[in-house]
């Protein structure tokens, strides 16, 4: 067991994508990520890796495509906007079937928004968010431990699907300061792979590609994703349950909103109310069916996110109509406070009693 | 006999030793009949880049580079490894494969408006880096993929699509000049223009790209060839009339020759 250590959100997260063998990172500074650009500048060279100040966001992601093509381990991240500008290349790593990390440390928007904390990237990151028809694995991380062991996780998934994976962190879990448990350091040299460009040589020539002018043979290559994203739903949904066997009332949150949320959970009971927390760990795929059994016992649902109501949409999805879904969200880079979950159970257990 | 004639020539063609394969197939070049527009440029180069692939031996670890726009299918002629790349960020994806796989000769194709419009960041940094790749850039004065609209080298005056008075310099900006923009850059090594509208010509562009790649090769560094290139569809001429405006009209403005040299 390797020893305990305090370490930052974004610090914890880039040693653990080093752990996992990402030994290519192109980065661009914003807030709140930076110091993952200082952290990967630093450490990539001391494990042989190779670290890129990208001109831009737009290049760091080709960047990541390009290494991900020959066969390498690659990673970018940034906030929010610069998410954004990433979205044109991650359509592409989808199309291409290419694997990549990107994380991102959400911040308020839209536009340049805010550098608080955020939650409003939930749709860019669990509907695709560039264009066409694909979907990315989104972790979204509620300690800097999770983010540490979803990081470590996020790499395995995407080499196995062939399939970017993003880390959804935010303001608070990038900047906040924890103690974890680094795994150990794995193999840095990715497995063989049977489609990577590494020169024709006693093979044919490979081809990496997202073009398919005849529209037949697009449909089929996307009805082929469509099946790989079945296969990730069934295989990779992640969720936790926190005092949810009898809870009447039961809060919705993923991320560093969760945490405050379990704290109302556990106040809520000591005054003997049964309210529990659903908490996604993969945004997408989402926990649909977990949250449909929940819906069987439950009285009342309450999506609590830091956005003007994104995640509750999955939330009406799951439930489909069978019990009342109501919102509670603070947005622009405002934090919810404990005493406004407190506030909103006693809402809701006076409308259900 | 005549039939045999040819089995034998063809049987007897020096696949091992392509620089004497005057008129046959050089076995980077799939034998496949080609897409492009009578008078066009694009599979010479195509044909160009296999040549030299072959010529110098590195068909077995080279990486070529489509871009978005007419020559975006290069996989479908070449016979080597070929990655299709985002509308102008080829240098980023070069950048990035090179970095993870040095002993990998890794090339970019770009067109003008991939290469000099949308992708000018990605161009310059790259350049600026001095990345050990080489960029062939074909520049054709328009967008042709598209339907002929003004590139960012197309011509003063030139009608297109999108200047259908004529590029006006003080509306639309000047033609960019490419290899000139670049080579102040330390991290630029080997930097040329030429042009595909003679024999003589093509000759010369063929040997400037193999310096290009033979630049990369040794560790040099980042090395770019500009070549000129007909595009008679949407200049709107026959493919002669398209070689003599290459020489009336773009070669004033585009000087040809070796640019930067290590």
């Amino acid at each position: 067991m390797n020893p305990r250590v305090l370490m930052c959100g974004n610090d914890a997260m880039s040693e653990a994508a080093v752990r996992a063998g990402c030994r290519y990172y192109f980065g661009y500074p914003i807030t709140p990520q930076n110091e993952v650009t200082a952290y990967m500048a630093r450490r990539m060279p001391e494990v042989g890796g190779t670290f890129i100040q990208a001109e831009s966001e737009i290049a760091a992601i080709n960047m990541v495509f390009g290494a991900a093509a020959v066969g390498a381990r690659a990673m970018t991240s940034s906030s929010s906007p610069g998410i954004s500008l990433k979205q044109e290349g991650i359509s592409y790593l989808c199309g291409c079937e290419l694997p990549a990390v990107i994380a991102n440390v959400v911040r308020g928007g839209p536009g340049l928004g805010s550098i608080g904390p955020s939650q409003a990237d939930y749709f860019q990151a669990t509907r695709g968010g560039g264009h066409g028809d694909y979907r990315t694995i989104a972790l979204a991380p509620s300690t800097v431990q999770e983010l540490v062991d979803l990081t470590f996780l996020a790499f395995g998934l995407t080499e196995k699907y062939r399939n970017p994976a993003l880390i959804l962190s935010d303001g608070i879990l990038g900047q906040m300061m924890e103690p974890v448990t680094l795994p150990d350091m794995a193999d840095a040299e990715p497995p063989p792979k049977e489609w990577a460009l590494t020169g024709a040589k006693n093979r044919s020539p490979r081809v990496i590609k997202s073009l398919y002018l005849d529209v037949t043979r697009l449909e089929k290559h996307n009805f082929k994703l469509r099946e790989k994203y079945r296969r990730i739903e069934e295989e990779e949904t992640r969720f936790e349950e926190f005092r949810m066997r009898d809870a009447e009332v039961v809060l919705v949150a993923y991320g560093s909103v969760a945490r405050i949320c379990r704290a109302a959970v556990r106040q809520a009971r000591e005054a003997g109310e049964k309210v529990g927390l659903f908490r996604p760990i993969t945004v997408w795929p989402f926990p649909y069916e977990a949250l449909a059994r929940a819906a069987d016992t439950a009285r009342l649902f309450l999506s609590l996110e830091m956005s003007l109501g994104q995640m509750v949409e999955d939330v009406k999805l799951a439930v489909a109509g069978r019990r009342p879904v109501r919102f509670y969200g603070r947005t622009g880079g405002c934090v919810i406070a404990l005493e406004e979950v407190v506030k909103e159970i006693k809402k809701l257990r006076e409308e259900i009693s | 006999m005549m039939e045999e004639g040819n089995e034998r020539s063809r049987r007897e063609r020096p696949q091992d030793s392509p620089e004497r394969n005057v008129l046959g197939r050089t076995p980077s070049l799939k034998d496949v009949p080609t897409h492009f527009c009578a008078g066009c440029g694009h599979g010479i180069v195509h044909r160009m880049i296999a040549e030299i692939v072959d010529e110098l031996g590195i068909r077995e670890r080279v990486v070529g580079i489509s871009p978005v726009g007419c020559a975006v299918i290069g996989y479908d002629y070449w016979d080597f490894d070929v990655s299709e790349a985002a509308h102008g960020r080829p240098p980023a994806v070069a950048t990035g494969m090179k970095r993870a796989r040095p002993d990998l000769i890794i090339f970019t194709y770009q067109g003008d408006g991939d290469l000099a419009a949308i992708g000018t960041a990605e161009l310059i940094h790259t350049a600026n880096r001095g990345e050990n790749i080489t960029i062939v850039f074909v520049n054709n004065a328009v967008y042709g993929m598209t339907g002929g609209q003004m590139a960012p080298t197309t011509l003063e005056e030139q009608v297109t699509k999108t200047t259908p008075v004529g590029r006006i310099v003080s509306d639309c900006g000047a033609p960019l000049k490419v290899p000139e923009m670049i080579s102040p850059f330390p991290g630029t090594k080997y930097l040329a223009r030429t042009a595909l509208n003679s024999p003589k010509n093509i000759m010369t562009a063929k040997r400037c790209v193999k310096k290009a790649f033979k630049c990369q090769i040794d560790g040099v560094g980042f090395s770019l060839v500009e070549i000129l290139s007909p595009c008679p569809t949407y200049w709107r001429v026959s493919p002669l009339d398209a070689l003599k405006w290459i020489e009336e009209k773009m070669i004033p403005y585009f000087p040809l020759g070796e640019i930067k040299t290590p």
